[in-house]
């Protein structure tokens, strides 16, 4: 099963983690949904380096990411399906 | 994969079964630190364990020294033990209560004797421990007396995504053979508290989990200047792509599987309760993780990392995984098992938890780790507050 370039973890989930060792803009990007093994694909706006997320939809500000199924912070700059999210613009919501 | 009964250890006087055979040399304080350094270099097939702490401390903290300098002693991993202090009376405590164990030990005291004399009197002994440990003989013994901590390690998405779950694995497989398990790491779980609360096997594990926790988090809050962001995550998780604590807590937390925790253990505590998996209290920070369990009386460690933490630890093999395919090719000499196959599904997770199973039997019947190879002995004492 080769040919993996995105795992996703659960299916609710609004962002999915890069496997290969990076994908380029508007890249064609195969997905794996590890919870219920459906395969999905995105087309990639950003450089996005191994192990980095993907949006896999358009998010707005103070929308929560969802990883494992669980919140896991919140979106503190507009992102648009396929942008790298990370700590540019989502923020935890502990501290 | 049938999983093997036994694996070959050696059989302690109370009963428990050590994955390595030492004799330490342990220094109750720092200033005892040269004495037990130079006895170690003196007599082959001793280790000392040196370490920054043990005078003018107080109250929980100085319980918790004590607590780790006895376990480790007692730790079945430990043939022998000889105990060097400043002065006689905690020297005597410790010695006391590794001698419960019923292997041998002996305290010695610098105060009124000088290092050098004590260095000849205490390497005599140790020369005595050392020869008579080296006729101890591997054998036979049950897959239960195997006691596994887990930690993860500068880790990254790929930690979360295979490597975690590869030990999740092997808990699910190991725990219904009577293993006993440990996981610890409060600080880490932040954001995946309340699931891994529900993970408590009874309402008073639940119960003494929140309390831990919540412990944890008002001190995190009472000392915070800022908002943790420069030291949750790590540089290293942002550079593997973990942004957030709670995404890094989620990840971490696929290292128990499906099991559910028994007990909540203070740091450094023995486990009372049987077979199965517990909490312990501890700090983030892999060394002194590591130091606390194996006081703990754990007796092999699985240390998934995403990015290439490289610790060990003096007396608990470490047994490292990644899953991450660039870490595991530029730092192999670190990586025991490699489960970056995952990634690209040429792996699942059943086959890398029976990789894993299949390399915790070969360490523990004695093959060294990457870590043990490479000469990392990290001893690292928890410290709660200032010293008096």
């Amino acid at each position: 099963m080769a040919g993996t370039d995105i795992i996703i973890h659960d299916e609710k989930d609004n962002v999915g983690v890069v496997v290969i060792e990076k994908i380029t803009p508007k890249q064609d990007c195969d997905c794996w949904i590890m919870e219920n093994d459906k395969s999905v694909k995105i087309q990639s706006m950003d450089e996005i380096p191994l192990g980095h997320k993907i949006a896999m939809t358009d998010l707005n500000e103070g929308d929560t990411i969802l990883k494992y199924g669980h919140d896991i912070g919140k979106v503190v700059k507009s992102i648009k399906k396929g942008e790298h999210v990370h700590v540019h613009n989502v923020k935890t919501k502990k501290w | 994969m049938e999983i093997p009964k036994t694996f070959l250890g050696y059989k302690r006087e109370d009963g428990r079964t050590g994955t390595r055979n030492h004799v330490i040399i342990l220094p109750v304080d720092d200033i005892s630190n040269a004495c037990a350094e130079a006895v170690a270099n003196n007599i082959k097939g001793t280790i000392a364990l040196p370490h920054s702490y043990g005078r003018l401390q107080f109250g929980a903290d100085l319980e918790l020294h004590f607590r780790t300098m006895i376990g480790t002693g007692k730790n079945p991993n430990v043939a022998a033990v000889i105990v060097i202090g400043i002065e006689p009376k905690w020297t005597k405590r410790i010695v006391d209560a590794i001698a419960t164990t019923g292997k041998p030990v002996e305290g010695f005291s610098i105060e009124g004797v000088g290092d050098i004399d004590t260095i000849a009197k205490v390497s005599k002994k140790a020369q005595e421990f050392s020869i008579w440990a080296s006729e101890k003989q591997r054998e036979e013994r049950p897959i239960s007396d195997l006691w596994i901590s887990v930690k993860c390690g500068e880790s990254d998405t790929t930690s979360g995504l295979a490597s975690n779950p590869t030990v999740g694995n092997l808990m699910d497989k190991l725990e219904p053979l009577g293993v006993h398990l440990c996981f610890g790491e409060t600080s880490e779980l932040t954001g995946a508290e309340t699931v891994c609360e529900k993970r408590g096997k009874t309402p008073e594990a639940q119960e003494k989990f929140r309390k831990t926790w919540s412990s944890y988090n008002d001190f995190i809050l009472k000392e915070a200047t800022d908002d943790l962001s420069e030291s949750q995550p790590t540089a290293g998780n942002i550079a593997g792509g973990l942004t957030t604590i709670e995404e890094k807590a989620f990840g971490n937390f696929q290292k128990i599987g499906g099991c559910k925790f028994i007990d909540v253990l203070e740091p450094a505590e023995e486990p009372t309760k049987g077979p199965g998996l517990y909490f312990m209290d501890t700090s983030s920070a892999a060394a002194e993780c590591v130091t606390l369990q194996a006081a703990g009386g754990f007796n092999l460690h699985l240390f998934p990392t995403g990015q290439g933490n490289i610790i060990g630890n003096p007396i608990e093999p470490v047994v490292k995984l990644t899953a991450n395919p660039l870490t595991a090719r530029t730092m192999s000499e670190h990586i025991d098992v490699d489960v970056s196959k995952i990634l690209s599904r040429e792996m699942n997770l059943d086959e890398a938890g029976d990789e894993l199973i299949k390399a915790t039997i070969r360490v523990a019947n004695g093959r060294l780790t990457c870590a043990e190879a490479l000469g990392h002995k990290e001893f690292v004492m928890t410290k709660l507050y200032r010293s008096a």
